[in-house]
């Protein structure tokens, strides 16, 4: 874990909604800061570098670009081969988010998901077969769960 | 509470710029003018399409993500079977607790999927005690155990 301290906690704050859309955004977060344009940027360079930034620039609504089903496939498959499975779906072009997550029985036996979105339905469910090959004999039970309604997206606030 | 929206038009330079910035935004002096280079535009043309599109919600932010747990935090997906006679009254309960990031409905028995993010791992168990007092439901936590890949880059 990455240690921040209060000044790159402060910087957290006045980033977390978004950069400034100025010419020289480090010297006006400088400026509020109360830092040189250069510690802004060698602060964000050590964040960047940490993984406490995972990156920087547009983070698009993807309803707007047409991704409008998204779909979250789970899987149960063998323990002993989630490793190698959860890797390979990984790195699918339809994947955007991949994990291993604990079962809930009798409820929930799926251990293995695999966020993936789609302009419609159907595109969805097509890429969730291609996952399936790729599973191949690993899959016990499988489900699809489309969301049909976004309640809440702000995303991290820490509280200045 | 946040309706998905419909697709929009989009330019070819909305296009171009958005899949050339889903990351690696520059650390320079003016980063806007050394990317508005690289993509043939002016400085200015290109803040004005920024802004035109964090109006418009086509991006719904423009800056560094965070990733909470690599500063001591947690992001936990939590779930909930809500009846569906109560689900608005549940909806607004959980989206009032601030640790609630996002908050998908899902067609499923476990109809309410949402994101707890909280600067300290002890927020997240607290946030969940008290969703379930507050609903009287049982919420399903599902930690990640393991990452096997991230990359939120959708092509425009």
């Amino acid at each position: 874990m990455e240690v921040i301290d209060s000044i790159d906690r402060a910087l957290i704050v006045a980033t977390q909604g978004g950069l400034p859309l100025v010419s020289r955004p480090y010297d006006a977060l400088g400026e509020t800061l109360g830092l040189p344009a250069s510690e802004v940027q060698a602060r964000m360079a050590r964040l960047l570098e940490t993984g406490v930034i995972r990156r920087m620039g547009a983070v698009p609504n993807h309803y707007a670009l047409g991704y409008v089903a998204n779909g979250m496939t789970v899987w149960d498959v063998d323990d002993a081969q989630i490793d190698a499975l959860g890797e390979a779906v990984g790195q699918m072009a339809c994947v955007t988010h991949c994990y291993k997550r604990p079962r809930h029985m009798p409820d929930w036996p799926y251990n293995l998901f695999a966020m993936v979105h789609g302009h419609d339905r159907a595109e969805v469910l097509a890429q969730a077969e291609q996952i399936a090959e790729r599973l191949g004999a690993a899959v016990r039970a499988r489900d699809v769960l489309f969301s049909s309604k976004i309640l809440k997206k702000t995303g991290l606030r820490l509280v200045g | 509470m946040t309706e998905r929206q419909a697709p929009v038009a989009l330019s070819d330079l909305d296009r171009n710029i958005i899949n050339a910035l889903q990351g690696g935004f520059p650390l320079t002096d003016t980063p806007y003018a050394d990317v508005a280079a690289t993509l043939g535009i002016s400085e200015a043309a290109l803040l004005d399409r920024l802004k035109e599109m964090l109006a418009t919600r086509v991006l719904t932010r423009f800056g560094p993500m965070f990733q909470v747990e690599r500063m001591g935090g947690r992001f936990v997906l939590a779930a909930m079977a809500v009846p569906e006679s109560r689900f608005e009254a549940v909806n607004a309960q959980v989206n009032a607790l601030p640790e609630v990031a996002h908050n998908y409905r899902r067609d499923h028995a476990f109809n309410m999927w949402f994101v707890l993010a909280t600067e300290t791992p002890g927020g997240i168990d607290a946030a969940i005690a008290r969703i379930e007092a507050e609903t009287e439901l049982p919420v399903y936590p599902f930690p990640k155990l393991k990452e096997y890949f991230v990359e939120m880059k959708l092509k425009a």
